[in-house]
């Protein structure tokens, strides 16, 4: 559906060079994502899809390169400037990140409280409570964190990060620790973000199962470089070893530089 | 032989080095955060993100009010010490009466101050450390930073705040409980009528003395909340990390607690 709409590019990340450390994480990284559409980066552990997702977040000052949101580079935005574009953003971590000492209806209202103030306490409750109905949790505002399910944390976790209507919206590993209903349901709700609020969609996840079924694009990632980007078909029909292997849960079949290896086991090498 | 003890040297220097550096790097850190935290406080209102006033009162009964009936027994038995350990030495010159003056002086320029600032460092400075570190772990300041809401601003400045104010109060509160405690003991022991006591240490002691104790328990409470928060963000490494902050930043408030207060005591005196 993305490719037929007319594409106006909301995220577009120039040249990415992330280190961690001395260490090099992302090695130039060029990825243009589209309005309303679902964007999956996949990849194994290590392949940089979590730290492409930290500086698409904000937090973190990339070595060089450029990421743009909305027209606004990032790495170059003054506080207040990110601090607006921060409202357009919406963000579902891996372990949903709930304030634990606030209910879930105060999580979910935290950010109006925050960056709308003048609003009226009502008005609030009524919109987080709407928020909640939207992810299916109706009627729990008044629980604490720690009483909710996994599942439930994460939908809250939505809940807060749609609160304030934000155009582009950033999943990080929905589907981790989930059962395969839950994390079906979960899915459902991704689809519905897109359709139902015309979101912008970033999922980050090496399920290969909900990744195939909502992506409209996916971006697979491997050794902090992108290995190609395409819809579901494309990435399925690649010929790309390492694509090939990750899909197929294959071990990836590496070679060994004997010299390396040894530096490794004596301990002898310069330092990384 | 000789190469291997080379070697040894270099690295007991480069470590040496690297510790320097660290410790350099968070001093650094430290004043940053009090420089931000303090911006926070001031300028919040006008980049329309205040400071949120209940978050400070809420700091404020959990560090203050509730410190309280532990302050009271803590300094109240200070008190107590303070007389038993003059009226022994006094006991040398047959001057066993002038515990009084001894008791107001060191309680107020020194004990009330010092013993409320080990306890705060001990209950809340932990417990500082403690929070910002869990929500760390669990990506809560991530989910902060996400969302325009600048952690300093939401959790240092209303802590710092709240210390402010707090641990002064809680000084003059363990000043008060560390007198009450010597009047008791000199009653008892030494005859002592309470309003004889009370007459003598208001006689003896100067606004200059309180305030002594009042300023370095400022320097106290800025301590406590520096170190607390800074060892909670630094957290990396699970449930064992937060352990290791929890501990480090009580150590350490608790060191440099009692460090600045030879040195705050040394130049307020001279």
């Amino acid at each position: 559906m993305a490719t037929t709409a007319p594409r106006t590019p909301v995220i577009e990340i120039e040249n990415l060079v992330t280190h961690y450390g001395r260490r090099q994480i992302l090695h130039g990284v060029d990825l243009t994502i589209y309005e309303g559409e679902i964007m999956i980066i996949m990849g194994g552990s290590g392949s940089g899809k979590s730290t492409l997702l930290r500086f698409l977040l904000g937090l973190g000052r990339p070595t060089s390169g450029s990421i743009r949101m909305l027209g606004k580079d990032i790495t170059q935005a003054s506080p207040m400037e990110m601090h607006e574009l921060r409202k357009n953003m919406g963000v579902a971590f891996q372990g949903g990140a709930l304030l634990s000492s606030m209910t879930v209806g105060e999580n979910v209202q935290l950010p109006l409280r925050e960056h709308h103030g003048h609003l009226d306490e009502k008005t609030m409750q009524i919109m987080a409570r709407l928020k909640l109905e939207v992810v299916n949790l109706g009627g729990f505002e008044d629980l604490m964190p720690s009483q909710l399910s996994g599942g439930m944390i994460k939908r809250a976790a939505v809940a807060r990060a749609i609160i304030t209507d934000p155009k582009m919206m950033f999943f990080d590993e929905p589907s981790a620790g989930l059962d395969p209903v839950v994390s079906a349901e979960l899915d459902e709700l991704i689809l519905r973000l897109r359709d139902a609020m015309r979101m912008t969609i970033v999922v980050v996840t090496h399920e290969l199962q909900s990744a195939f079924k909502i992506a409209d694009r996916i971006t697979v990632l491997d050794k902090g470089r992108i290995l190609m980007t395409g819809t579901v078909q494309e990435v399925k029909a690649s010929d790309n070893d390492r694509i090939q292997s990750l899909l197929n849960r294959r071990v990836s079949t590496e070679e060994i530089h004997a010299e390396e290896y040894l530096e490794r086991l004596t301990m002898e090498a310069r330092t990384p | 032989m000789a190469e291997s003890s080379r070697r040894g040297a270099l690295l007991a220097l480069e470590n040496l080095g690297r510790r320097s550096v660290a410790a350099v790097e968070e001093a650094g850190y430290v004043l940053a955060l009090f420089a931000e935290s303090v911006f926070w406080i001031f300028a919040g209102p006008v980049y329309k993100q205040p400071v949120r006033v209940p978050a400070v009162f809420t700091q404020m009964v959990e560090t203050g009010i509730a410190a309280a009936p532990i302050v009271f027994i803590l300094s109240f038995a200070v008190g107590v010490m303070l007389a038993i350990q003059g009226i022994h030495t006094l006991k040398t010159f047959g001057a066993e009466s002038q515990v009084v003056v001894g008791i107001a002086l060191s309680e107020t320029r020194e004990f009330g101050a010092l013993i409320t600032g080990i306890l705060v460092a001990g209950r809340s400075g932990s417990a500082l450390a403690a929070r910002i570190g869990t929500m760390q772990v669990n990506q809560e300041i991530d989910a902060l930073r996400v969302m325009g809401i600048n952690p300093v601003r939401y959790l240092v400045s209303p802590a710092l705040l709240a210390m402010l104010v707090m641990v002064p109060t809680l000084t003059f509160f363990a000043d008060l409980a560390g007198l009450l405690g010597g009047a008791i003991y000199c009653a008892l022991e030494l005859g002592l009528s309470y309003s004889a006591y009370w007459d003598r240490t208001i006689e003896v002691l100067e606004v200059d003395d309180v305030t002594q104790g009042l300023i370095k328990s400022t320097v106290f409470a800025t301590i406590i909340a520096l170190i607390g928060v800074t060892n909670g963000f630094a957290v990396t490494g699970g449930a064992e990390g937060v352990g290791r902050a929890t501990t480090r930043a009580v150590v350490l408030s608790i060191s440099y607690i009692v460090v600045a207060d030879m040195l705050f005591t040394y130049f307020l005196n001279r």
